[in-house]
């Protein structure tokens, strides 16, 4: 491993990092017999908060009303919790490999306005795909893949076949 | 203990959700530490500047596949108590498209963004923001995209079935195709010309 620098650039080996990724992963289903995921918790975390402002059009919805509304209590969620635990997992790693810092990062091509709507649009969108194919690149793809679900290797192949098109359309962004 | 310890009944479900936080805790610190709140970094796998997205996510599917192939020969886990992502072909491929799209247009994926907000990072927490409505949307005109969603489907299928072999050969196949791809895209990296981020 090479020696921590102070400008917050020091990255675990690849290889490492997938290691420690797989093993978390295998430990969930281990104990909780199911993969990691995100999007599910602001799945949770939408239905809430509609079933808070207009219960009755979660109860008449079809799709709110598989995850809240009733006795469903959709914050008290496996998702929702292990999403809080990747927040703060994730700002431990922070303080460590010492990489908290308050900022937009952009190629210096674009203007930090233009990063943030591209942000904005690329989570929506993202958003509202995970849902169509029930869960993300977490959700769907790695822990799919993990237990060689059929789904989870369309959707990963979907995902980064479909990424590696995009991001030409989109590399005045990046490169 | 047969795992999965909590759906078999060996743990109480009530410390279900304390795991969850345990669990999601090294979900985070293993996508921080291996660079993926870097949406610049993460977007260098589809430019072939860097490939730590492909070799992380890689090497991790290889792990946790033969980890529960390993752990299901020794009789310490139930495959049948665990959750499979269930097919349906028609949302799988359109879904994965859209967050493709996604993707490539804001750099990062639900978790590393997530990640990305939690050192900082301000796209990675515009990126989570716009995932809410993203979500909002899709619920509300989820009536024109039911038939979609439930079409194609194949219940908790599994792939090594579609090439009628057994999990232990597809996963073998798997782990040879990953190794290619590991060696294929440390070779592309050293000839692409390195991007300063």
């Amino acid at each position: 491993m090479k020696k921590i620098n102070n400008d917050g650039s020091f990255y675990l080996n690849p290889y490492l990092g997938g290691v420690i990724l797989g093993t978390v992963l295998l430990l969930s289903f281990y104990i909780s017999g199911r993969g990691l995921g995100a999007s599910g918790a602001v799945k949770n975390s939408v239905a809430a908060t509609v079933n808070m402002i207009a219960p009755q059009h979660v109860e008449h919805s079809a799709y709110y009303s598989q995850f809240a509304g009733g006795d469903k209590k959709p914050m008290s969620n496996w998702l929702v919790f292990e999403v809080l635990g990747v927040l703060a997992g994730a700002f431990l790693s922070g303080i460590i490999f010492n990489r908290i810092k308050i900022k937009v990062e952009h190629s210096p091509k674009i203007t930090e306005r233009r990063r943030l709507l591209f942000a904005l649009g690329g989570g929506l969108i993202f958003g509202f795909g995970s849902q169509l194919a029930r869960g993300c690149t977490s959700g769907a793809a790695l822990s799919g893949m993990a237990v060689l679900s059929l789904g989870g290797y369309i959707t990963m192949i979907a995902i980064f076949g479909t990424a590696f098109g995009a991001a030409w359309l989109f590399r005045k962004n990046w490169i | 203990m047969i795992g999965p310890i909590i759906s078999s009944g060996i743990i109480s479900p009530a410390w279900d959700n304390l795991f969850a936080v345990i669990l999601g805790m090294g979900f985070g610190f293993a996508l921080e530490s291996s660079g993926f709140s870097s949406s610049r970094k993460i977007i260098g796998t589809f430019f072939g500047y860097d490939f730590v997205v492909v070799k992380v996510f890689f090497t991790a599917a290889i792990v946790a596949s033969l980890g529960l192939l390993y752990l299901s020969y020794l009789g310490l886990v139930d495959f049948s108590l665990l959750y499979i992502q269930p097919t349906f072909l028609a949302s799988a491929i359109v879904g994965g498209v859209i967050m493709g799209i996604g993707f490539a247009m804001g750099g990062f994926c639900p978790g590393t963004s997530l990640c990305a907000a939690a050192v900082g990072r301000i796209d990675g927490l515009v990126f989570f923001g716009g995932m809410f409505i993203g979500v909002f949307l899709f619920s509300e005109a989820f009536p024109l995209f039911e038939n979609m969603y439930y079409s194609g489907s194949l219940g908790a299928k599994m792939i090594n079935s579609v090439f009628g072999i057994s999990p232990e050969l597809f996963t073998f196949i798997l782990v040879l195709a990953a190794v290619g791809m590991f060696i294929g895209a440390t070779w592309i990296q050293k000839k692409v010309k390195k991007v300063e981020y």
